[in-house]
């Protein structure tokens, strides 16, 4: 009856794609940044310590008796040392003849700046060295003499330091990621709460609750809850109108009937002429056919209206069908006809009570009215373990075998019932009210004697 | 037996005043319910017969009000709304009983009957003819004292002769009020009956009279 509603997309999934990604590239960010960072502080360390290596070479050379002369510090190298445990190269000429150290080793390109020491990267005997070049200008009795020094230093060290670094960068990346996922989870679980809130406190309702939404929700969702409430509110104004008009229909036709039967009966025990007699009788029968097919198409309009909303809640049958008895035993015993209800322990089902009770009424109904005077009405229950039941057999015409199956139907009544007063509609109340419930009705005749045999069944709760 | 009526359509009113006198039973009837809070205040029933939909208020109501202030008397609700229409039921709310109109008085007596009966017995109806007494409430019949079991047809046919001693009633009258008009009953199905609350009569000083063609009066010997 529902159609199912069509869902594009979801605004959880949308948030979570959406922060997580946000979230994702933010790590990127940082990892990266921080790494570069690093390798900058790392290399910009190198580079301080080999300059000052340098220089600290440059400032002892000399001119000494025409001879220029260069001791090496040792704290020129062992400051390199300090930092790891890399490969060091030197080389060192004058005016651009080589002196001491690595032949080969190249300068430092010269950089864009004429600042002092320069600094480069380069590629030496297969490995990649940092290097720097450094000159000074001496005097050799008045002949200028450039020394130029350079120290290159492989960065081995520095490389493992940025490999830790990087996985440590990493970590804290993918931590970040993580605890941003957890929160943003969080924060889509929490932005979704309010939503799933409304839809089960809407869908927890009886199908009579219309009441508006009253529980507390986000500003954002007022003009929706809005328009629910709205929506509901003509719902049960609709609602409450068709009901209302059954109920007054009812009203109306049946006053007037009411009036003018009992006239009826009132005259039929005043009149003497046999003539008068037999047609107030034909009177009042044209009356209870009418009242009884009126108050039965009310009755099945109210069913249908009913089954479309149906109030399920937790009933005992057994104590309803014993009040139902005994709430037709005076129309019984004017045919003394007796109800027997077999006793049983509580048997609970889930249904609308009312829709119950009447098409339990319009069983019990038909038994007495098409049973003779003086016979048994039996009613027992039926336990199942999956199904409750209850059956009621009677001693009258029973069910005619060749129409059963469309007696269910709307205004068809069994071949044989005779001048009995019947609308041809107590049957197929009783087997909308079974079928809104998944209960089963079974019409049949007695296995032995004559006599109808009625099954109704529900499923237990 | 004593009962209050209320109903604002007069002529059904009217008609079903018609027909309780008939049966031999006296009641007031009141169209409103400030009327009919009046009439309880005043007297006791054995019965309210209660129409539902008043012009000043609702029956159901006057129904909730009586039972909370303890009134005792059975309430039997005449409504002329469909019984799958209420959700809340007017024996939830303290009625005893309830007959959709329309409805047949014979019904109605036996609803009545049952109520009463259920509720103990408001007032003692017994009647005495000679060594037969008979208790139109709980609807027994003693004879020497000794309580003898009828059948519903043959009490409410004891009550017909009851209400009206000596009077003369013919064959169709007597099935006019003993059986249902869904039923094409022959005339001589009444004979049966009178045969056999004859029989239950057997020792009793009431006796029924065959009047040749005319039909059955009770008669006290």
């Amino acid at each position: 009856m529902t159609d199912r509603v069509r869902a594009s997309g979801s605004i959880r999934g949308r948030l979570l794609i959406q922060l997580l990604s946000g979230a994702g590239i933010l790590a990127l960010i940082l990892f990266f940044v921080v790494q570069n960072f690093t390798k900058q502080l790392a290399e910009e360390n190198q580079d301080n310590i080999l300059r000052a290596s340098v220089t600290s070479i440059l400032d002892v050379a000399a001119v000494q008796n025409g001879q220029i002369t260069i001791d090496i510090p040792y704290s020129a190298f062992s400051m390199l040392g300090n930092v790891s445990d890399d490969r060091v190269f030197y080389k060192i000429t004058q005016n651009n003849i080589f002196l001491t150290g690595y032949d080969s080793l190249p300068d430092a390109k010269p950089a864009k700046s004429l600042s002092q020491p320069r600094v480069s990267t380069a590629n030496y005997l297969g490995e990649e060295v940092r290097l720097v070049t450094s000159t000074r200008l001496l005097s050799n009795a008045g002949v200028p003499v450039l020394i130029s020094v350079t120290i290159a230093q492989t960065r081995n060290g520095q490389k493992q330091t940025l490999a830790f670094i990087s996985r440590r960068v990493s970590m804290l990346g993918f931590g970040f990621f993580a605890i941003a996922a957890i929160l943003t989870v969080y924060s889509a679980q929490s932005t979704v709460r309010p939503l799933q809130q409304l839809a089960v406190s809407v869908s927890r309702r009886g199908p009579q609750d219309l009441r508006p939404v009253a529980a507390p929700i986000p500003r954002e969702m007022v003009p929706l809850v809005d328009a629910l409430n709205k929506f509901m509110g003509r719902l049960k104004k609709s609602l409450g109108q068709s009901e209302e008009f059954i109920a007054e229909a009812a009203h109306r036709v049946r006053t007037p009937l009411a009036t003018v039967r009992t006239q009826a009966e009132v005259a039929l025990h005043r009149v003497e002429q046999d003539e008068n007699r037999v047609a107030l009788r034909e009177m009042i029968r044209a009356i209870d056919e009418s009242s009884r097919a009126a108050g039965q198409l009310l009755d099945h309009a109210m069913v249908t209206f009913r089954t479309d909303y149906l109030e399920v809640q937790k009933l005992d049958l057994r104590e309803m069908v014993f009040d139902l008895v005994e709430n037709m035993r005076p129309v019984a015993d004017l045919k003394d006809i007796v109800l027997n209800l077999e006793n049983s322990s509580p048997l609970s089902i889930m249904g609308d009570s009312i829709l119950i009770q009447n098409a339990v009424r319009n069983l019990i109904d038909n038994a007495i009215k098409y049973s003779p005077v003086e016979s048994l009405v039996k009613l027992r229950f039926l336990q199942g373990p999956r199904k409750i039941g209850l059956i009621i057999q009677d001693e009258g015409i029973g069910f005619p075998k060749e129409d059963r199956s469309d007696l269910t139907k709307r205004f068809v009544r069994g071949s044989n019932v005779g001048g009995r007063i019947g609308s041809g509609l107590g049957l197929t109340i009783v087997d909308d009210v079974v079928g809104a419930h998944g209960g089963s009705l079974s019409i049949e005749n007695n296995a032995k004697g004559n006599g109808a045999c009625v099954t109704l069944c529900f499923p237990s709760s | 037996m004593r009962y209050l009526l209320v109903e604002d359509n007069l002529a059904l009113a009217k008609a079903i005043l018609d027909r309780m006198s008939l049966n031999g039973h006296v009641a007031d009837h009141a169209a409103r319910i400030g009327t009919a809070n009046d009439y309880l205040k005043v007297s006791d029933y054995d019965l309210i017969l209660l129409d539902i939909m008043l012009p000043d208020g609702d029956g159901r109501q006057l129904l909730k009000e009586y039972r909370a202030n303890s009134g005792k008397t059975p309430i039997i609700a005449l409504t002329a709304r469909s019984q799958v229409s209420d959700r809340v039921g007017v024996l939830d709310l303290g009625a005893d009983d309830y007959l959709t109109k329309p409805f047949d008085f014979s019904e109605l007596e036996a609803r009545c009957r049952a109520v009463i009966r259920r509720q103990g017995g408001a007032a003692e109806n017994i009647k005495r003819f000679g060594n037969t007494v008979y208790d139109g409430v709980s609807g027994k019949l003693r004879v020497d004292d000794i309580p003898i079991r009828l059948r519903n047809r043959e009490l409410r046919l004891l009550e017909i002769f009851i209400n009206a001693p000596g009077q003369l009633f013919s064959k169709s009258k007597l099935v006019d009020r003993l059986f249902s008009y869904e039923d094409d009953v022959a005339e001589n199905a009444i004979e049966v009956y009178v045969a056999r609350l004859r029989k239950k009569l057997e020792s009793s000083d009431l006796k029924i009279i065959t009047e040749r063609g005319m039909g059955y009066r009770l008669s006290l010997l």
